[in-house]
């Protein structure tokens, strides 16, 4: 897994709440067996018109959206369907990083396997960043997971709270499974314990 | 000793490394896999050289992307070897499948509970939300991704931070025609659909104690939709006697012995949950949902809600883009909606008793004119014996299709799709934009309430059809 200890980044603005999974992947791309390649397919019926034509008044449509590698949120992002497909999909096309008010927990989860950083801040926090965003089209943050602050590089700062083991994991490119491994002697007298008790 | 939930006496048992900073390596006692979600999983575990710890805890099965006219005729590529490549890695891995041939075969959620795999004090993991449902037999059940189904794999184990408790207190009786369906729907609305994010839900009170299993497991297939971890149910002799014989139940004393532990298995008196909610189901009619998430739901008496009614501009915008999508206007009657496509299946509502309620309805009826009415079992079981039971004859003299077994309508991976556009009345978990197939709208009920729909070309009281039809027939 890439480490992600700092990113400066340009800002895409989504001002939805309960944005769910079936829409971050629609489910017709969920037959692929592999983990890449998910990113052309991100947001896809709201990207694209039935006929296939851009639609232009979607938010990562929009001239200023492009490039960016900050997704911006309201509450509840990512709910419904434990798809991980769905933070490939977003870490495919290019996002490293999610501010939110608040997660849905699965996949809250799944951006920490695989790389990408979501993040919850209060909602003043976030209003901030929107109504900066709405000023000033090539608005950019720097996100930085070792200070765990989100600032604007100029006057406004905010801190935020991560899991230590996800920070760890996520600062170093760690992969869980093989820290797990690590455990086996304990594993095994587990298995033991629930063998014979 | 400190009264624990059922949630803590669970999570206690299955710690196998604690650390300070609140989290856990906790043991998983059976892991469910199906084709959609273990692809890339597996091909981790080749890319790393690792083994399937324990294969002896892992059940798979294909339900997701299956043709539920023609199971083996899968015309879509991609689906097909999604469904071989889980067949190669349960072979590759020495995992057991339910494959198309096996008499076991269907939804995940529903075989595991069927083949009594699913048990009081397990913790269950699947790649799917709805894995929740398994919560209904009193089991830590959850739904994880495809690197956490990896992990599942590689270690048995799972790395988690301690999730918060939440009660959900279900008091009264319901009223004759609502169902377990409309009591989560219920809970939902009332509670919004993020009000269990970070908790794991725990149902209890009367009107949870006086639920057949079946029901248990619908409300606890849902508490995903509320945004939970996972629901829960105490388990009591209701599930005893559910579980008492199932082919991978314990046997004999081995069952007396299990029944003895499973006792143990309740919230003590006293154990303090970090939240409560009471929802009185005594006051609730059959549910419709009108938007476009779970919690968007309303009497079938009511009417469809103003956006400009809600509190915050947020929920407004919200109901304003809902209403678009789904092509309602505020004000009408939600019995004046109507429907051109019916689906009963899915996880939530594709057992033996919703296609009994179902079935009762249609029973002597038609299908409207005009209406697509599909019926899809759970699973291969829950089909032969609706089939003893003469089901799939009242449903076809009625006009609707009788399919085979799979996830089908409910996410529309395999063909059965709703049209752009037209409306249906599904028994499923999530009425999601596009869901069931690109511009789709997506009404939830109960299988009472949708076959009703079916027979009346719109959204009815199932009640009153049942009156409609006694004064007619004086």
């Amino acid at each position: 897994m890439e480490p992600f200890v700092r990113l400066t980044g340009k800002v895409a603005l989504m001002d939805r709440v309960n944005v769910d999974t079936d829409q971050i992947i629609p489910k017709q791309f969920l037959k692929r067996i592999e983990r890449t390649g998910f990113g052309q397919y991100l947001f896809y019926d709201w990207r694209f018109r039935e006929d296939g034509s851009v639609n232009e008044a979607f938010e990562l449509n929009q001239p200023q959206s492009q490039g960016a590698t900050i997704l911006v949120a309201k509450h509840n992002f990512g709910c419904g369907s434990s798809r991980e497909h769905a933070a490939w999909a977003l870490g495919d096309y290019g996002f490293r990083v999610i501010l939110a008010p608040s997660f849905a927990d699965i996949f809250f989860n799944n951006c920490f396997k695989n790389g990408l950083l979501p993040i919850t801040l209060p909602d003043r926090a976030i209003d901030h960043i929107f109504a900066q965003g709405a000023r000033d089209s090539a608005f950019e943050l720097t996100v930085d997971l070792e200070a765990q602050t989100v600032s604007d590089g100029a006057l406004w700062q905010v801190g935020f709270e991560v899991d230590p083991r996800r920070r760890y994991n996520l600062l170093n490119g760690l992969d869980d499974i093989g820290i797990t491994l690590q455990y086996e002697a304990e594993i095994s007298a587990y298995e033991e314990r629930r063998r014979t008790g | 000793m400190r009264p624990k939930t059922l949630f803590e006496k669970i999570w206690d048992r299955h710690v196998v490394v604690s650390q300070d900073d609140g989290n856990a390596l906790i043991f998983i006692d059976l892991h469910l896999v199906h084709e959609v979600t273990s692809p890339q999983a597996f091909e981790g575990l080749r890319i790393n050289n690792r083994q399937v710890r324990r294969p002896d805890l892992t059940f798979a099965t294909m339900d997701h992307n299956v043709p539920t006219d023609n199971p083996f005729h899968v015309t879509d590529e991609i689906a097909g070897k999604q469904i071989e490549t889980l067949a190669a890695n349960c072979k590759d891995f020495g995992i057991e499948l339910a494959d198309l041939n096996s008499a076991n075969q269907g939804i995940v959620h529903v075989i595991g509970p069927e083949l009594g795999l699913t048990q009081p004090g397990k913790t269950i993991v699947c790649g799917d939300s709805h894995t929740s449902t398994h919560g209904a037999f009193g089991a830590l059940a959850f739904g994880i991704g495809t690197s956490e189904v990896e992990h599942v794999l590689a270690t048995q184990c799972l790395w988690q931070k301690r999730p918060k408790t939440c009660e959900v207190r279900l008091v009264g009786k319901r009223a004759p025609g609502v169902t377990a369906k409309d009591v989560i729907l219920g809970v939902i609305a009332q509670n919004g659909i993020d009000f269990g994010t970070g908790h794991v839900v725990e149902f209890t009170g009367d009107a949870v104690r006086s639920m057949s299993m079946e029901e248990r497991m619908t409300v606890c297939n849902m508490a995903i939709e509320g945004g939970a971890r996972a629901g829960m149910v105490a388990p009591d002799e209701v599930t005893f006697a559910y579980l008492q014989g199932r082919e991978r139940a314990p046997q004999g004393e081995q069952f007396d012995e299990a029944v003895t532990e499973w006792q143990a298995l309740c919230s003590d008196e006293g154990a303090v949950y970090d939240k409560v909610v009471t929802f009185d189901v005594s006051l609730l009619d059959p549910q419709v949902t009108w938007g476009t998430n779970p919690g968007m739901g309303i009497s079938v008496n009511g009417r469809v809600p103003d956006p400009d009614s809600f509190a915050t501009e947020t929920e407004r915008r919200a109901a304003r883009q809902a209403l678009a999508y789904m092509g309602l206007e505020p004000g009408m009657p939600i019995t004046d909606i109507t429907v051109q496509n019916v689906f009963i299946g899915s996880c939530t509502n594709s057992r033996l008793e919703d296609l009994r309620a179902a079935a009762q309805v249609a029973r002597g009826r038609k299908v409207a004119a005009g209406v697509r009415a599909l019926v899809v079992p759970g699973s291969k079981q829950v089909k032969e014996q609706a089939e003893r039971e003469g089901l799939d004859r009242v449903f076809l003299d009625a006009g609707f299709e009788w399919r085979a077994t799979g996830c089908s309508m409910c996410l529309a991976m395999n063909p059965d799709f709703v049209p752009p556009g037209e409306r249906c009345a599904s028994t499923s978990n999530r009425n999601f934009e596009g869901r069931q197939g690109r511009a789709a709208r997506t009404h939830l009920v109960s299988p009472a309430m949708a076959a009703a729909a079916a027979i009346a070309g719109h959204f009815v009281d199932v009640r009153e059809l049942g009156r409609e039809a006694a004064a007619a027939s004086v």
